[in-house]
């Protein structure tokens, strides 16, 4: 175990320390400071992984989040995250790693036939699969599936925590590169709230990785200064290892904080978080996010060695790497030339500097030239040779004077990094996601952002702004203003002096021709992640393809998960070449957050789980229900017994038990699940004509009533039986699932449309618990636990309430009825819920009295016809449709009310409620069975209408259903068939919906 | 994430509120005299500008309030924020 490419002195690693890791299952070891590239590539390792489509191997391009090589799966089992850029994990002890995409080993790849067979999987290889023909996808799935992986999911539940903060500050300063650094000192002194983010794991952003002077010192010096005087100040907030993943409206950035990654797993058993999800409201925002070296495309610019020129030098600087023995550098600007110098520095040996200008600047001309590196203007590399470990040699020619075609082959180059710089793409995606559009510098070949649109302002060079003396005051600059913007005038900073180099402008390079070097498959890499080439984007715009868009999605360009940091500008400017535009009428795609992919766990934060994301709600007797063995459904977010099945009993012997004993002896239902809405003042019953179709004038003290509320649109929204308490006094009742929206929209009622109206409503579900004592023996239930209350018919009627106590306990007593027995709905605080009905379990122990859960209501309710508002209703039914004109007033108006004379809610042939008896007995059909009029038709066959609520009664000994068809109330005793998914053909014969006791002899006794 | 500014309770993030559609939509005094296209005006048409839309908004997470508020639907810059039964600013003139 060497390090054989660390050097010897500088670099920000800590060589008195050994920190050792696994990577592909073999052992390596780095240093403090190191990230997983940096320790790797300094001992000698120079392929990473595989590319994704052609599982070409692949090396590292850059030195942090652009890298769309190197990506690698970090930790096993739990822990174990997917899709991490190698150049940006930290090392800690016992770190393993694997290559994501290496399937079945990084040094043979299966994969890699894909790249021999290129030429069958073009741009849109995978549109014109899925799309045409259908078999062909087919064939190809398999394969394609297994090799496609990107990183693996890990299966076991994550121990760690994760979770949110909430901040306000008047200026938020993104990045902590010169730029940033000096904005927020500006911002900071003010008084001003100041929060700084940067993505890394120590401040200071390109001085970490280009030796600079400011203000006659170190440049690391320098920022370390300001970090001491910005951390002093008690206003201001700094965050590293965060980025800035999006930025939305009204000034709402969200920030992901990794706390704890670079520390290992051991920290997942110390309290706190792991990640951190930061959402930020600024009222100024300062955008110093730096820019993104470009690479160049030329043949076989994908190879392992080819890096990013400024990816170099922070190896050398930061991480104090030497990539390679030997390198070269290909540039079209005058900072490709850094590298040539910091390489020779580091001890490589630099056999050229390949310029494709004619003219570089003054001053790196001069320095280069003093090392006795020699320069080639007006040169291209058309073509690189790769050996097994990657870069070997490189072609160097003449480019002709308009960039399309190699004049003359000048020679071969044996070098083991080329480090490349097409020019620089500010990082504008913040400005952009803000809702800025960035514009085309033409003088810079890139975007810069346009006019803001929100209260942020970019500085430095994701400006635009290149150079250090530029960068120190566009920061400065915007530190200050930003801060008195946001209402603190008082901000200062000095500008410090920084050293200013004599440019030769950049010559835009966007594609180079192909050399002697290049066999017969030429590939130009521009998106390495997809391997998306030069040659899709001209396949695309030849297929018709202008937008770019439509190109990015056609081709795949930017679509991995460095979202084309690097390879978007090439792409759409070589679009733009080959449609004869410029890259600024191109334009650039769409940015998106996040900028960086973030974790599933840090989105969740702590909102998981029954807690805190989906809460449940249970009803006072839930315990006694769960002790009894029920079993449990979800309604809404309520838990409500479904069943109590006996000792080895199926649902539907349980569910048959429970209806007979109700139909024949008593049943007992917990309903305190049903929302309640204390309604009162003076224009109580007002209201309450307004939201329902049924008057309430009328309506006593001591009565109750059923009523339908209806949309404006005339359809059902919900319905409830709701209670006179006194004359400027209701309690109503709403479905379960539908309570807080009959309390929404009664609100939004009362507040925008009749504010005059003298009524208060109190939501009181959760105060009431509510059991519902129904069948033959209900009332003798009930005066066996005792009840001061004459029960008898004629005292107690049907649809009437009363007050007093059951079983000691203080009431509410009602006669209403859902299962159509003669039954009691018994209302207590919810405090002594289980009370009673551990009374009246007692009391009913003679009679063998049996708890029904939800499914026995269902099918007690559909033996009488009632229906459930969203299973017997689907927003397009009218009382009318359901048979039930008698609950609509003709006298007064209603919500919903002129709708129902709407030529389209007033035509005959309307789906409308009937019962179903299937002609065999025995066969219950399937709920959302289509329902048709013949046993065989030709297709399409017309459907007439489907099946709403289905169940086998075992009180009347047949299957019964309820469905909504057209026409249906004209057609009774007419036959209609199911037609099911088996094939199989079922008859019925349509009835009315109220198979059992339709005149109410049970309910009223 | 928006934040508006209920009138009850000052700026607040958006999710605490729910959005309610156009604003000043005033339910007809007879429905029954109304003809089904006027009837239908008032159901479902609504103007979807784009530019300066008054709209409805609850502060449900919060005092449960609905008022108004005027929101460009290109910049999502919210420009006034109003009690039920006023008027939009500046629409005096
Ligand atoms: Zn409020």
């Amino acid at each position: 175990m060497t390090s054989a490419r660390r050097l010897q002195s500088g670099g920000l690693v800590d060589r008195s320390r050994r920190i050792r890791f696994k990577f592909n299952g073999r052992d390596y070891f780095g240093h403090p400071g190191d990230t997983l590239a940096s320790a790797l590539l300094a001992q000698g390792v120079r392929l990473f992984g595989r590319s994704f489509k052609y599982h070409r191997r692949r090396g590292v391009v850059g030195a942090g989040a652009e890298e769309p090589n190197a990506l690698v799966q970090v930790g096993e089992g739990a822990y174990s995250t997917p899709n991490l850029k190698a150049t940006q994990v930290e090392l800690y002890d016992g770190l393993t790693a694997r290559t994501v995409n290496g399937w079945p080993s990084l040094a043979f790849d299966i994969g890699a036939i894909n790249n021999r067979l290129s030429r069958l999987l073009p741009a849109g290889f995978y549109y014109k699969t899925f799309m045409w023909p259908k078999s062909a996808w087919m064939r190809y799935e398999h394969h394609i599936r297994h090799a496609a992986g990107l990183g693996r999911t890990p299966s076991l539940p994550d121990p760690d925590q994760y979770d949110k903060r909430h901040a306000h500050c008047d200026v938020l300063v993104v990045g902590a590169g010169p730029t940033g650094l000096i904005a927020a000192l500006g911002a900071a002194r003010s008084g001003a709230r100041v929060m700084m983010v940067d993505e890394q794991s120590q401040l200071g952003g390109s001085l970490l990785s280009a030796p600079a002077v400011i203000g006659g010192q170190a440049g690391l010096d320098w920022a370390g200064e300001v970090e001491a005087e910005l951390r002093a100040l008690p206003e201001v907030t700094i965050l590293s290892r965060s980025t800035v993943t999006g930025y939305y409206d009204h000034n709402f950035l969200s920030v992901n904080e990794r706390r704890t990654d670079h520390l290992g797993p051991a920290q997942s058993d110390t309290p706190g978080s792991r990640e951190r999800l930061w959402r930020i409201r600024a009222k100024q925002v300062v955008l110093a996010t730096g820019a993104i070296e470009r690479p160049l495309v030329f043949d076989g610019n994908d190879t392992p060695g080819v890096m990013l020129a400024s990816a170099v030098s922070t190896y050398i600087h930061r991480y104090a790497v030497a990539p390679g023995r030997s390198g070269v550098v290909f540039t079209n600007n005058d900072s490709g030339y850094q590298a040539a110098i910091d390489m020779s520095n580091a001890g490589m040996e630099v056999r050229a500097v390949v310029d494709v200008r004619m003219t570089a600047g003054a001053d790196v001309a001069k320095t280069v030239a003093d090392m006795g590196i020699p320069v080639y203007l007006g040169y291209v590399v058309p073509s690189v040779q790769s050996g097994l470990q990657g870069l070997k040699r490189i072609e160097m020619a003449k480019l002709s004077a308009d960039g399309r075609a190699i004049l003359s082959h000048k020679g071969l180059v044996d070098c083991q990094v080329l480090a490349v710089s097409g020019g620089w793409s500010p990082v504008v995606h913040l400005h952009s996601q803000s809702g800025g559009r960035p514009c085309y510098r033409e003088s810079q070949a890139c975007f810069v952002p346009g006019t803001s649109v929100q209260d942020e302002r970019s500085a430095g060079a994701c400006a635009g702004s290149f150079s250090l003396a530029a960068c120190l005051q566009e920061g400065a600059d915007a530190g200050v203003s930003a801060a008195a913007q946001s209402g603190w005038p008082g901000g200062y900073v000095d500008i410090p002096v920084a050293v200013e180099r004599d440019e030769a402008p950049l010559q835009p390079l966007w594609e180079v021709p192909a050399g002697a070097l290049a066999g017969d498959r030429v590939k130009k890499f521009l998106d390495f992640q997809n391997d998306t080439t030069a040659s899709d984007i001209r396949l695309a715009a030849r297929e018709g393809y202008r937008s770019i868009e439509h190109v990015k999605r056609y081709t795949a360009l930017g679509f991995g998960t460095d979202q084309g940091k690097l390879g978007n500008i090439n792409g759409l400017a070589i679009l733009a070449e080959t449609l004869g535009k410029s890259p600024g009428e191109v334009g650039t795609t769409t940015f998106r957050p996040n900028y960086t992919p973030v974790t599933f766990g840090t989105v969740a934060g702590r909102a998981l789980g029954e807690q805190l994301f989906d809460p449940v709600r249970k009803t006072a007797i839930h315990a006694w229900h769960v002790r009894r063995g029920a079993m449990f459904e979800n309604v809404g977010q309520w838990k409500r017994p479904w069943f109590y099945p006996r000792e080895g009993e199926e649902m539907h012997a349980a569910v048959n038990r429970e209806c007979l004993a109700t139909r024949s002896s008593v049943g007992v239902l917990d309903a305190s699940t049903l929302g309640k809405i204390d309604i009162r003042g003076p224009d109580a019953s007002r209201f309450l004509n307004l939201l329902y179709t049924n008057n309430w004038d009328n309506l006593q003290p001591g009565r109750c009533r059923y009523g339908f509320m209806l949309g404006e649109d005339g359809m059902v929204m919900d319905d409830g039986v709701t209670t006179c308490i006194a004359s400027d006094h209701y309690l109503m009742t709403t479905t379960t699932g539908g309570a807080a929206a009959v309390m929404s929209w009664m609100e939004r009622w009362l507040q925008t449309e009749w504010p005059e109206l003298k009524v208060y409503l109190t939501s009181v579900t959760d105060h009431w618990s509510v059991m519902s004592v129904a069948g033959p023996n209900a009332r003798a239930v009930i005066k066996t636990a005792g009840c001061d209350r004459n029960l008898d018919a004629e005292a107690f009627p049907f649809m009437s309430m009363q007050s007093g106590e059951v079983a000691g306990i203080p009431a509410r007593i009602s006669r209403i009825s859902f299962s159509g027995e003669s039954a009691f709905e018994i209302s207590v605080d919810a405090n002594q819920g289980l009370a009673l009905w551990e009374a009246i379990m007692t009391a009913g122990r003679d009679y063998d009295i049996t708890p029904y859960g939800t499914e026995a209501m269902h099918v007690l309710r559909a033996e009488k016809g009632y229906v459930i508002v969203g299973q017997d209703t689907d927003g397009s039914v009218t009382p009318v449709d359901l048979g039930m004109d008698w609950i609509v007033s003709k006298k007064k108006d209603f919500i919903g009310k002129r709708s129902l004379s709407r030529s389209d809610t007033d035509r005959p042939n309307r789906k409308q409620l009937v019962g179903l008896k299937t002609q065999d007995p025995s066969r219950v059909l399937p709920e959302g069975a289509q329902l048709v009029n013949t046993p065989q038709a030709e297709r399409p066959v017309p459907m007439v209408g489907h099946v709403s609520s289905s169940y086998y009664s075992a009180h009347l000994g047949h299957s019964i259903a309820l469905a909504l068809v057209k026409g249906g109330l004209s057609r009774m005793g007419g036959t209609i068939y199911a037609h099911l998914m088996d094939g199989s053909v079922v008859p019925a014969t349509i009835c009315s919906p109220i198979f059992f006791d339709p005149e109410n002899e049970r309910t009223k006794s | 994430m928006l934040q508006i500014e209920c009138p009850w309770c000052g700026a607040r993030d958006q999710e605490e509120f729910q959005y309610g559609g156009e604003a000043h939509i005033v339910r007809p005094e007879n429905p029954d005299s109304l003809t089904d296209a006027h009837w239908a005006d008032y159901l479902f048409n609504r103007t979807n500008v784009k530019g300066v839309h008054a709209e409805q908004w609850c502060h449900a997470a919060g005092c449960r309030r609905w008022f108004n508020v005027l929101r460009d639907t290109m910049s999502y810059k919210i420009l006034a924020a109003y009690r039920p039964g006023e008027q939009p600013p500046g629409s005096e003139e």
